[in-house]
């Protein structure tokens, strides 16, 4: 249903004199606080802040809350992000006081019940994806690809050699080449065959003396394993470059492979993605990477090492490419993925990618019919279609049938990504769904294709039962307005 | 029966899917991973448990931590303990937030955007500053990327950082200005702040920015007019990072030549978490609009003339621009920014000035009981919010030792990061602390010492 009026925000519902807040009365003596702080640094104008009753910003944001699609409402395939149910134990683990009210600068004698979650996530991760050393600092995917990027950088330097550039497919996710750029490196784009996966011709020709790395999701974004792997590890090893491993996929290889296996040297995990923690609307997540043991000497310091039957914080790593966040990682973030892998075990893990894998090409095979489907072999937990007969034959772009999508209550695919499929849609059921949501996801596409034939109006004007119709995105990115004004409320 | 709670495929379930696709075992979905690179046999990793064992092993590991809520907190330091309102968690407990994905689709994600709207406008009015993205990973390591903006900004690749910023700070700084080879030098203190000597004698036009700390790490308060002044006279720009609790009291850094104001605000109703998740403030002068990092969300209509929030300039980042982005980061920490944005809005305009005086009080009657003790010197003589630094004579180690024996969860050990402050102890009093609590510090400090 289409709103009515627009939602006031926080300072529209504030009024003078209302408060929420509850404080103690001061229990020491007073001091002016001219006395204390220089009166140029005494505020003036104090921040314009809401000024409400405690109900009405309970009301305010429960509304907000309301206005937003979240897993728990409904399937929410997104390619690539690994929508998965954010189990309701994990929250309540975080929240342990013994864990979430604990200072990071604590004496490391009275956090040992910390050091030792850490240390044994440290050691499962490890094993998972086959690498000799991880470290949970990074504080997102595209964190742990810049750390692992400046490792890449420090392994090189120590051997006294200059390398500038870094390998991407064409199909790589736009935080490759930017984490690339940040770690001082230029960009070189490698082709994928017809096959979706590296060309290795193309490869052959790129990869040189001047090759720092080259970073592959494996399966690809295309969801798409790349078959050889092998092949392509000894290319780059040959030639002296390293193997990073975009971890976004995991989810699809959870005890069927792993990384180290393949001949990866540097791994970076999403632990809001395979791992369950919740993705909070944009974040917090983490980005745990993996090293194989040519590299260990580079990780971020300082390390969780288990000494004895103590767990200690080691500084002493000289080669270490330095801190890359504050303390020691997201804790929180940390120990809700603890508490998935010890809810699943192995073979738990193992069973979340069979369904994953199954529940993607079942999708995947029922839809065929009905989009192009530029790779038509076996997916791996995620697929690619492609709107473009719709928007060939009737103006139907895949951007109209996501809007249509958000009608029927469902969060639309990844559209337009990856880049080397003309109007992409990306599909990422996940193993949490069950049989009925992805038969009913697949009729709800089948009925958006006939529309498009039928009723292409009805698909290129959606949503049409959202609260808001389609932005004007031209107008807020070409005249900004990024906060509110009390200039404007008069 | 199913085994897994998060599963719902079951049997009969698979038996449908495998006669639609026409295979008959699921290794057939496998066959595309060659034998070199298949992983046999089972991951070593613990099996399963179910609930009930895992919490109780949890609430275990838990107990064999100290934690702040059944002890008396001084340790400050770039983590702070202040009390966090009920109604915070109550919000971001609501699935509809913290299950949600990035707002990508603005017609089902008005919720998160207009909350990210509101936390924009609350910083830029904490901070005094035109812009405010949608918040970085932590204050650390937007610190580190306050000196990619200015690098990009001036075309000069040095910058100058005062030793009284956070170490933790300084050593991020390091890892993030190397990768993009910015020289990082330090300027020295002299009595807890800035020596303003050292700085006008390396403040030269090869400088991007001047980047301090306000509070700084030993809580004092840096002349932040005069440092501008100096930086902008060489066209440097001047980062400022800041502590948003004491916003309530202290002049805001946008009024004092800010360029670029970035900081933690983990104190805004986050749990201090053994360090995270945290959350990375970053704003600017409206000069710097495009050369912000990040997510950015912007106000606009929808077709039919309706308000409505949408991430915007997007072409600053990674997914459109790739290699040629500000930065590469792809998230922000939404959930610990609506934490906050509830929290700023709980206590609103005047809660926020009365929890600045309540830490600024506390904080100056514990200087003084603590000062005034025969063996405990005040290190340095500037001004203060709510954390300062004493010297005793003898191992802060030791000493902390005995004050946890007490309840009592000592300051921070300056020794550890300033080899010249060997002894020091900087110790943060929040608005949790009564006069009881302090009085209790004094005297087992009396007693140790």
């Amino acid at each position: 249903m289409r709103q009515e009026v627009d939602n006031p925000l926080i300072f529209e519902l504030s009024v003078e004199g209302r408060v929420s807040y509850s404080l103690p009365e001061l229990d020491v003596p007073e001091v002016p606080v001219a006395d204390l702080i220089p009166a140029n640094y005494v505020r003036q104008t104090p921040a314009n802040l809401p000024e409400m009753a405690e109900l009405d910003l309970v009301r305010h944001f429960t509304k907000l809350s309301k206005r937003n699609h979240g897993v728990d409402d409904g399937f929410y395939p997104l390619g690539s992000c690994t929508m998965k149910y954010n189990p309701k134990r994990n929250e309540r683990a975080a929240r342990i006081p013994g864990f979430a009210q604990i200072h990071p600068l604590q004496p490391q004698e009275t956090v040992q019940g910390a050091l030792e979650l850490l240390y044994n996530l440290q050691t499962e991760l490890e094993e998972i994806t086959g690498m000799d050393e991880v470290s949970l600092q990074p504080a997102a995917g595209a964190h742990g690809e810049w750390t692992g990027l400046m490792m890449i950088r420090a392994y090189h330097e120590q051997r006294g050699e200059k390398r500038t550039t870094v390998i991407v497919p064409d199909s790589a996710h736009g935080t490759n080449p930017a984490s690339a750029t940040v770690a001082g490196y230029k960009t070189v784009t490698v082709k994928s065959n017809d096959k979706g996966g590296v060309d290795l011709e193309a490869l052959r020709a790129v990869v040189n003396q001047d090759t720092a790395a080259l970073m592959l999701t494996n399966p690809s974004t295309l969801g798409l394993f790349e078959d050889q792997i092998i092949e392509i590890a000894e290319i780059v090893h040959e030639a002296g470059g390293l193997l990073y491993y975009d971890g976004a996929n995991a989810n699809a290889i959870l005890g069927y492979a792993r990384p180290g296996d393949m001949g990866f040297d540097v791994v970076h995990l999403n632990l809001h993605k395979t791992f369950t923690t919740p993705h909070g609307g944009g974040g917090p997540g983490a980005g745990p990477v993996g090293v194989k043991k040519e590299l260990i000497p580079y990780l971020p310091k300082p390390r969780l090492e288990k000494q004895g039957d103590q767990f200690v914080l080691n500084w002493d790593r000289p080669d270490s490419i330095g801190k890359v966040k504050g303390f020691w990682g997201n804790f929180g973030i940390l120990v809700r993925a603890y508490t998935y892998i010890r809810t699943m075990g192995p073979d738990g893990l193992k069973r979340v990618t069979e369904d994953a894998v199954l529940n993607a090409n079942y999708m995947m095979r029922r839809l065929e019919p009905h989009f192009d489907l530029p790779y038509n072999q076996i997916c791996k937990h995620e697929f690619v279609l492609s709107g473009r007969r719709y928007k060939k034959e009737y103006g139907v772009k895949t951007l109209d049938i996501a809007k249509r999508l958000l009608d029927f209550g469902v969060h639309p695919p990844t559209i337009y990504f990856p880049l080397n499929v003309e109007e992409a849609i990306m599909i990422e059921p996940t193993e949490t769904e069950n049989l009925e949501t992805l038969d009913g996801f697949c009729d709800m596409m089948i009925q958006i294709a006939n529309e498009a034939k039928e009723t292409p109006d009805l698909v290129k004007n959606a949503p049409h039962s959202t609260k808001v119709n389609r932005l004007d995105e031209t107008t807020a990115a070409r005249n900004p307005v990024l906060r509110f004004s009390w200039a404007d409320k008069l | 029966m199913n085994k897994y709670g998060y599963i719902p495929g079951t049997e009969e379930d698979r038996k449908k899917m495998f006669e639609f696709l026409g295979i008959e075992t699921i290794e057939e979905l496998f066959s595309d991973i060659p034998e070199k690179a298949r992983f046999k046999g089972e991951l070593n990793i613990p099996k399963k448990e179910s609930e009930m064992e895992l919490m109780r092993r949890l609430n275990a590991l838990a107990a064999k931590n100290v934690n702040l809520e059944d002890n008396i907190n001084f340790l400050g330091a770039g983590a702070y303990q202040h009390y966090q309102p009920s109604v915070v968690d109550a919000i971001i407990s609501r699935s509809e937030f913290f299950t949600a994905y990035t707002p990508y689709q603005p017609e089902i994600s008005q919720g998160v955007l207009q909350a990210i709207f509101e936390y924009q406008t609350i910083i830029c009015e904490l901070m005094g500053m035109d812009v405010s993205n949608a918040s970085m990973y932590d204050g650390a390591s937007a610190f580190g990327e306050a000196a990619y903006i200015s690098a990009g900004h001036t075309r000069r690749n040095k910058v100058l950082v005062a030793r009284s910023v956070n170490p933790e700070y300084r050593e991020v700084l390091k890892t993030y200005a190397y990768g993009q080879n910015i020289e990082v030098e330090e300027v020295g203190i002299d009595n807890g702040v800035i020596d303003f000597n050292d700085l006008t004698a390396k403040l030269d036009d090869t400088i991007a920015a001047v980047m301090v700390q306000y509070p700084n790490f030993f809580g004092s308060i840096e002349d932040l007019r005069k440092i501008g002044e100096l930086a902008h006279d060489k066209k440097a720009l001047f980062v400022v990072s800041v502590n948003p609790v004491a916003m309530g009291i202290l002049e805001a850094p946008g009024n004092c030549g800010a360029d670029i104001v970035v900081g933690e605000g983990q104190a805004l109703g986050n749990s201090i978490s053994y360090g995270g998740p945290y959350l990375g403030i970053l704003a600017t002068t409206k000069e710097l609009v495009r050369r912000i990092p990040g997510r950015v969300v912007g106000q606009t209509t929808d077709l039919d003339g309706r308000r409505a929030f949408v991430l915007t300039l997007q072409a600053r980042e990674q997914h459109i621009r790739r290699e040629k982005a500000t930065s590469n980061i792809c998230s922000n920490q939404a959930l610990n920014a609506l934490a906050a944005t509830v929290y700023a809005s709980y206590m609103g305009k005047q809660g926020m000035q009365d929890v600045a005086h309540l830490n600024l009080q506390k904080a100056h009657y514990a200087y003084n009981r603590l000062t005034s003790l025969p063996k405990v010197k005040a290190l340095f003589s500037t001004p203060f919010f709510n954390e300062f630094a004493i010297q005793i004579d003898g191992d802060v180690e030791a000493v902390n030792k005995q004050l946890l024996e007490s309840g009592i969860v000592g300051g921070y050990d300056l020794g550890t990061t300033y080899p010249e402050f060997e002894g020091g102890i900087l110790l943060c009093v929040t608005e949790l602390r009564t006069k009881e609590d302090i009085d209790l510090l004094v005297e087992r400090l009396e007693e140790i010492l």
